[in-house]
Formats: C-alpha cells, sequence, structure tokens
C-alpha cells in the first residue's frame, strides 16, 4: 500500500474524486498552476484541465458563493480557503446561504459542497495563521463539520465529503500534513512514513462522516480529541503511564454520540482537548453531552484543556498549545478527583 | 431564446510559465512626462483616461521629465535614495535572519522600494497609513526606529508589540501606522472611516489606504470604494500592483480588461496610474493625491505600477510558477537604481558616494541588528513573558482570563 502524508492523502483523495466524477471541481486562491500554498492540489490542473481545477481571486466570499451556485447547477465543487483564519470573509456565504439552502427551499436546491481549510497552530502562524474556528461551524444547522487527525482518514473522510449531499467544512490541521506531532515542540518533526495510518490505499475508499475511532484503548478515563489533539493525548497517556481510551472523534457534526456514551460509561472519567480557545468552545458541547447522558457513571466532573481565552500569539505559541504537560496535568487532576 | 450554443469557462492565464521567455512588450508604457498633470479639483470625468495611462518622470537617460517633475529637491531625492536603500539593506539582513532560524518569517520589499518610501514624504505628522505587510518604507522614511521593527521581527522582549504578532506586522501610532491584519483587505475600508472621523470632527488630518493588486479582489476593497465615494472621505486609496498575488498573476483579480486604477471610475472618483519604480513620479502622485484629501476635495484611487522581484514571503518560491528571468526582463527597472542615476545625471551624485553610503547604510543596519539580538531572537535569548500572552485582550483583565493566567502558572 502507498505510504502518503496527510498532505498527499488529501490531494490523493480530491484526484479519485474528480477522476470518478466530471462534475468534482476544485478551486481556491493558489490552488490551480502552483497547487496549493501547501501543495493540497499539486498536479490536479495538468491532468484535469483548468476548468476542472483552477485559480480563484483572492474572495473568499467568492469562493464560497461561486460554489453554491455552481453546486445549485449540480456540481460538486471542493473548493480551498487558504488558512481557516480567512473564512470570515465567506462566513456568511457558509452560515446562511450554503447551510440553509436545502431547508429553506424544500430540497428544490441543494449545497453538496466541500470546504477545504488548514486550521490550528504550532508553526509560528501568529494570530492570523492558526486559528481552530471548528465550534463557530458546529453552531450552524445545516454544516457537517470533519477534522481528520491522520492521513487515511484524511483521504476516506475528504471523498466522503466530496460525495455528501450537504456542506461540509473540512478542516485540516495544517501542523500534521507532514508528519504526527504530539505537541514536543522541542522534538525533531516525525514523518507519517513510519506510521501506520500513513499507509493509504491508492484507490478509491471511504471513511464514513459521523463515526468515531477509538484510538487507544483504555479503561481509566475517556479522552475526547481531534485533529493534533489526538496525538497528543495518545503521547500523554504513554507518558504519564495513565490507562486513557483515547477517541479521535473525526466528525464533529454529525457527533458520534455512541462511541463517547459507550466509553465514558466504562471508564467513568472524561477529558475533553482541544486546541481551540476554551469558551464556548465544542469541548463545551461535549462536556454538556457527556454529563447530559453518563451523569450516574461519573466518578468526577467532566474537564476541558484547550487553547487559552487570548488570540493566537507568535511567540508565546509553544505555551499557548495544549501540549502534553498541560493534558498530562489535567488527566493526573482527573485522576484524583 | 437560446441558440444552443455551447458555452465553456475562461480561466486567465498568464502569458508566459517557467521555462517561458518573459516578454512585457505588449505591456503599454507611455514615455515619461508624457501623461498631462490635472489640477487637484479637476473633475474625475475630465481624467478617465489617467486611470489607463502611467505617470512616469524619470526618462531612460535618468532625466526628470514632464509637468509632474519637479517636486521634491535635490537634498530631499539623497534622502529618498538613502530610505530605499535602508529598506534593501535592511530586508536582506532580516531574509537572512529568517533563514538562520531568527524569526519565523519574513516578507520583503525588493523593487518596491519607492512606492512607500515616496508616499511617506507627501504625508504630514499625524495623518494615518493603513498598511498591508509590504509597506515598511513608511516606517523608514517616517523615521521610525529600525531598532523597534527588528525586536518586532524578533518576537524579543522589547518587541513593542509583545511577542503577539507575525513578524513583520509593525504597529505605531505615533508613526502614522495602523496595526497590520493578516487578514487582506480590511484595512482599506477601516482607513475610509479613519477619514470620515476626521472630517466628522473638523479635523486637518488625512488617511491613506494600501493594498496589493491581488487583495483589491475582496469585498473590503469595494466595501471601501463605496464608502469613500459616498462620504467623499478624506483618504488616498493606494493599490500597488506588483504583478503577483502569491502565485496567481494580476489578471485573475483584474479580470480581462481595464487597470486597478480603473476600478474607481465607477465610483466617480479620480484614478490614476504611476511608475511605481519612479521614486520622483511616485512623490509627485502622492502629493497631488494628498492634496485633494487636505483641501476637502475628496479621495483619490492610485495604482503604483511595479514589480514584485523577490518571492512573496520566506515561504514562498515563486520559480514554481513564473519564469526566473522575469523581474529582469520587468519595463520598469530597478528604483533605487534609477534614483541614483538621476542623482549623477544632475551632478548631485557619483558612483563613488554610492558605494560609500552602501556601506555606511550596511553599517548602520548590521549595528542596529546586533542591539535588537542582544535582547534576543525568536529562539534564543529574551522572549516576552507568558503573563504579555494573557494582557490586552481587554482593558481590564475579566476573571476568566486571570484564572487561566493563574493555571498557567505565570
Ligand atoms: C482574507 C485573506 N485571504 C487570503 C490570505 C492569504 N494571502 C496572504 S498574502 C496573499 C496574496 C496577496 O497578494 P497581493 O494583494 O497582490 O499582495 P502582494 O503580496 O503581491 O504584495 C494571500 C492570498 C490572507 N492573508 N487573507
Amino acid at each position: 500500500m502507498p505510504r502518503m502524508t496527510m498532505i498527499e492523502a488529501i490531494r490523493s483523495a480530491m484526484d479519485v474524486s474528480m477522476e470518478r466524477d466530471d462534475d468534482v471541481v476544485v478551486f481556491g486562491e493558489d490552488v490551480g498552476y502552483f497547487g496549493g500554498v501547501f501543495r493540497g492540489t499539486q498536479g490536479l490542473q495538468q491532468k484535469y484541465g483548468k476548468t476542472r481545477c483552477f485559480d480563484a481571486p483572492i474572495n473568499e466570499s467568492g469562493i464560497v458563493g461561486a460554489a453554491i451556485g455552481m453546486a445549485a447547477y449540480g456540481l460538486k465543487p471542493c473548493v480551498e480557503i487558504q488558512f481557516a483564519d480567512y473564512m470570515y470573509p465567506a462566513y456568511d456565504q457558509l452560515t446562511q446561504e450554503a447551510a440553509r439552502l436545502r431547508y429553506r427551499s424544500n430540497g428544490d436546491f441543494t449545497c453538496g459542497i466541500t470546504v477545504r481549510m488548514p486550521t490550528g497552530g504550532g508553526i509560528f502562524g501568529g494570530q492570523t495563521h492558526s486559528q481552530s474556528p471548528e465550534a463557530l461551524f458546529t453552531h450552524v444547522c445545516g454544516l457537517q463539520v470533519v477534522v481528520p487527525s491522520n492521513p487515511y482518514d484524511a483521504k476516506g473522510l475528504l471523498i466522503a465529503s466530496i460525495e455528501n449531499p450537504d456542506p461540509v467544512i473540512f478542516l485540516e490541521p495544517k501542523r500534521l500534513y507532514n508528519g504526527p506531532f504530539d505537541g514536543h515542540h522541542d522534538r525533531p518533526v516525525t514523518s507519517w512514513a513510519g506510521h501506520p495510518l500513513g499507509e493509504v490505499p491508492a484507490e478509491h475508499f471511504v471513511v464514513p462522516l459521523g463515526k468515531a475511532v477509538v484510538r487507544r484503548p483504555g479503561s481509566a478515563v475517556t479522552v475526547l480529541a481531534y485533529g493534533t489533539m489526538v496525538h497528543v493525548a495518545e503521547a500523554t497517556a504513554e507518558e504519564t503511564g495513565i490507562d486513557a481510551e483515547v477517541i479521535d472523534l473525526r466528525t464533529l457534526m454529525p457527533l458520534d454520540l455512541d462511541t463517547i456514551v459507550t466509553s465514558v460509561k466504562k471508564t467513568g472519567r472524561c477529558l475533553v482537548v482541544h486546541e481551540a480557545t476554551l469558551t464556548s468552545g465544542f469541548g463545551a458541547e461535549l462536556a454538556a453531552l457527556v454529563q447530559e447522558h453518563c451523569f450516574y457513571q461519573l466518578e468526577a466532573p467532566v474537564i476541558r484543556v484547550a487553547g487559552w481565552d487570548t488570540p493566537y500569539p507568535h511567540a508565546q505559541e509553544w505555551d499557548y498549545f495544549p501540549g502534553p504537560a498541560r493534558v498530562g496535568r489535567a488527566l493526573r487532576d482527573l485522576m484524583e478527583a | 431564446m437560446t441558440d444552443g450554443q455551447r458555452l465553456s469557462l475562461h480561466v486567465p492565464e498568464p502569458e508566459v510559465r517557467p521555462g517561458g521567455k518573459p516578454d512585457f512588450s505588449n505591456v503599454p508604457i507611455p514615455k515619461a512626462g508624457s501623461v498631462r498633470r490635472p489640477e487637484v479639483d479637476v473633475d474625475p470625468k475630465e481624467i478617465r483616461d489617467l486611470a489607463y495611462s502611467i505617470i512616469r518622470v524619470l526618462d531612460r537617460e535618468g532625466e526628470a521629465v514632464g509637468p509632474w517633475a519637479g517636486s521634491l529637491t535635490p537634498e530631499e531625492l539623497m534622502e529618498g535614495l538613502k530610505h530605499m536603500m535602508l529598506l534593501r539593506v535592511f530586508d536582506s539582513r532580516m531574509l537572512m535572519a529568517q533563514r538562520q532560524g531568527k524569526t519565523s518569517f519574513y516578507m520583503q520589499h525588493l523593487g518596491e522600494e519607492a512606492v512607500s518610501c515616496a508616499f511617506r514624504k507627501a504625508l504630514l505628522p499625524g495623518d494615518m497609513n493603513f498598511p498591508t505587510y509590504r509597506q515598511a518604507g513608511l516606517l523608514i522614511a517616517g523615521g521610525y526606529p529600525m531598532v523597534e521593527m527588528m525586536n518586532q521581527i524578533y518576537s524579543n522582549d522589547a518587541d513593542p508589540l509583545k511577542g503577539r504578532q507575525l513578524p513583520i506586522m509593525y504597529s505605531s501610532k505615533e508613526f502614522g501606522f495602523f496595526t497590520i491584519s493578516g487578514n487582506l483587505a480590511t484595512q482599506y475600508v477601516q482607513a475610509v472611516g479613519w477619514a470620515m472621523a476626521s472630517a466628522i470632527k473638523n479635523d486637518t488630518k488625512i488617511a491613506a489606504a494600501w493594498i496589493g493588486d491581488g487583495s483589491t479582489a475582496e469585498s473590503d476593497f469595494h466595501s471601501a470604494l463605496v464608502f469613500a465615494s459616498t462620504y467623499r472621505a478624506p483618504v488616498v486609496l493606494n493599490v500597488v500592483n506588483n504583478q503577483w498575488a502569491i502565485s496567481t498573476f494580476q489578471g485573475v483579480a483584474r479580470g480581462g480588461s481595464g487597470t486597478f486604477a480603473a476600478r474607481g471610475l465607477g465610483y466617480g472618483l479620480p484614478s490614476l496610474r504611476v511608475d511605481g519604480n519612479d521614486y520622483l513620479a511616485v512623490h509627485a502622485v502622492a502629493k497631488w493625491a494628498a492634496e485633494r484629501a487636505r483641501r476637502n476635495i475628496g479621495p483619490t484611487l492610485v495604482e503604483y505600477v511595479t514589480y514584485r522581484v523577490g518571492a512573496h514571503s520566506t515561504s514562498d518560491d515563486p520559480s514554481a510558477y513564473r519564469p526566473k528571468e522575469e523581474s529582469e526582463a520587468w519595463p520598469l527597472g530597478d528604483p533605487v537604481i534609477r534614483l541614483k542615476n538621476h542623482l549623477i545625471r544632475i551632478g548631485a551624485w557619483s558612483e563613488e558616494r554610492h558605494k560609500q553610503m552602501e556601506a555606511e547604510i550596511r553599517d548602520t543596519v548590521v549595528a542596529a541588528q546586533k542591539e535588537a539580538e542582544r535582547h534576543g531572537t525568536l529562539h534564543s535569548g529574551g522572549r516576552p513573558s507568558m503573563r504579555d500572552m494573557f494582557e490586552g485582550v481587554y482593558a481590564e483583565m475579566p476573571p476568566h482570563l486571570k484564572r487561566q493566567r493563574q493555571q498557567a502558572g505565570v
């Protein structure tokens, strides 16, 4: 089986989709000739021609708005917003328009678009290249929100997103593009090559949306994570020796509540980890659901570890990013509670 | 009615790609001195042609010619040359610092030095620029200390922005430099708002908005034009057309016809194009537009025709999308060399003095760099404290942030 980095897997997902279905079109800033600033679309224009993969003007609202129109026609646009931080100009189109087309037209018009965007920190991007805006989307009825944590899932989930008849926000933790990252900023970057999930089928396959996966079985505490934090959680479990069950949510909307509840009922404890700002973050939703469904099995309050409630700072980003030290402290607190 | 014709999508492409031979022969460049200079209170309808031409002062021989010449004295031109050379050396040192791992990122101005350096000299204390990331010349020509700029780039403990901002995203109210956002175009309409405020308060200050050719595609650019024309705000709306937006050529933002300046015509704005590599022309046009704003006549849209010689940023490799020789083929030349030749031509300068100044400037910049590095660089030495991370989100730190700060142990 071929080995792929996450960015290669993402590219392969678009390639396979474009090959199978002429209705799939790909566009965005710098995605055409150049193949994207992170190289996610490299080679697609050369292979499928410039009317199926092309550069868009720097106008996020235009990119998403045009994609909506194309979807209304019957195409399946998969568009790129260069950084998640730049989706705000497109926010109206995403939330008021894409999300509601099906509902407000009673199915007369639908919006099968996929909006890819690199998210998250760990690359010294400062406040406008590091944001994790997932909660802004999960709050919006009609959107689906996907966050892969490895090459295999990235490909399978992206194909599933492109084939999905409704709008999907596909958030790509850019820190994971070239290798897994466990939160130890001072260690050399490891590559996907040695990782089992770096083995990705070359052909078409899907990882269904709405299904979480247990990445690391355990019995003492459940850790809910997605994206980069899955690797931080796994590393922390190893380092602390705490028998944590790490669940990779993969899709935040729709959420796989069954997998979460089954695990928390078994372990009796739950830690939620995300990079995004704490307050009103997606972790609040997870904590509420867990207490609602597992209250009588819980042996301690649900704890959240998240980014601080500040914009993402450039110089202090290693302190902002929830790393194994903070996650480990929370795990120990949780076990003692 | 339809005749059933099959449609096809037009996707614009640049003339040449890597491996091809750069050719700017189809870029119409009027002779220096050939474009007229209207009165500042001209009816915009009468100068629509200026949105399609290019105002130029310096000719091939280094002579300053035509109606736009003469806005600066030889002493002022010498100073301008020095600013551009400072910016160029500053860029090359900081680029190298990034490669040495002393900072995370850098963006240079190579080839575009005249635009911000000359424009700055048309402003008065109190005026406000709303820049993007390629106008550090506004700070250099405005006398802002280079050490402070470097401290910002290094995110060290003397960084005026406490390590919060990406390198090169400076901010100085005192020096008329609005804090830079990474989100393109947002500043453009804010500049108009600032200018409107100055008018509301019957003040005398004007604003200058800055944007790149690619970013003019953003809705905020168009919002700015609407507000500026509706309220006749005292603002100069600058578009720096350096031909490239990362890998995307300017034709993608501009569309098949017209110019960026011509975008202003639909709004009734006087709209000019100027040779962005001609320090004298840039200054003359900036002065003209600033005067319109100052005399309460209204906004002006100015397109600077230039070329981004360097990479977009330290994360970019332009050889992947344009011929390597393209910058050499750029017909408007190098702004530093053009001004230098002009000064030599008028007998105010010589090659020897130029060499000497180059050496002096290098020493100045190296000394500033040493001083900045005494405070540390991104990965070594003094860093802003983690406490700083929690400050300044609000005027007063709310309880939940105080709790988080304690949790972080600072
Ligand atoms: C809203 C937004 N979208 C996308 C980006 C990513 N981006 C940064 S610079 C850039 C190109 C800008 O080109 P241009 O305006 O021509 O300025 P230049 O870099 O050529 O000076 C892009 C797409 C961004 N910073 N903000």
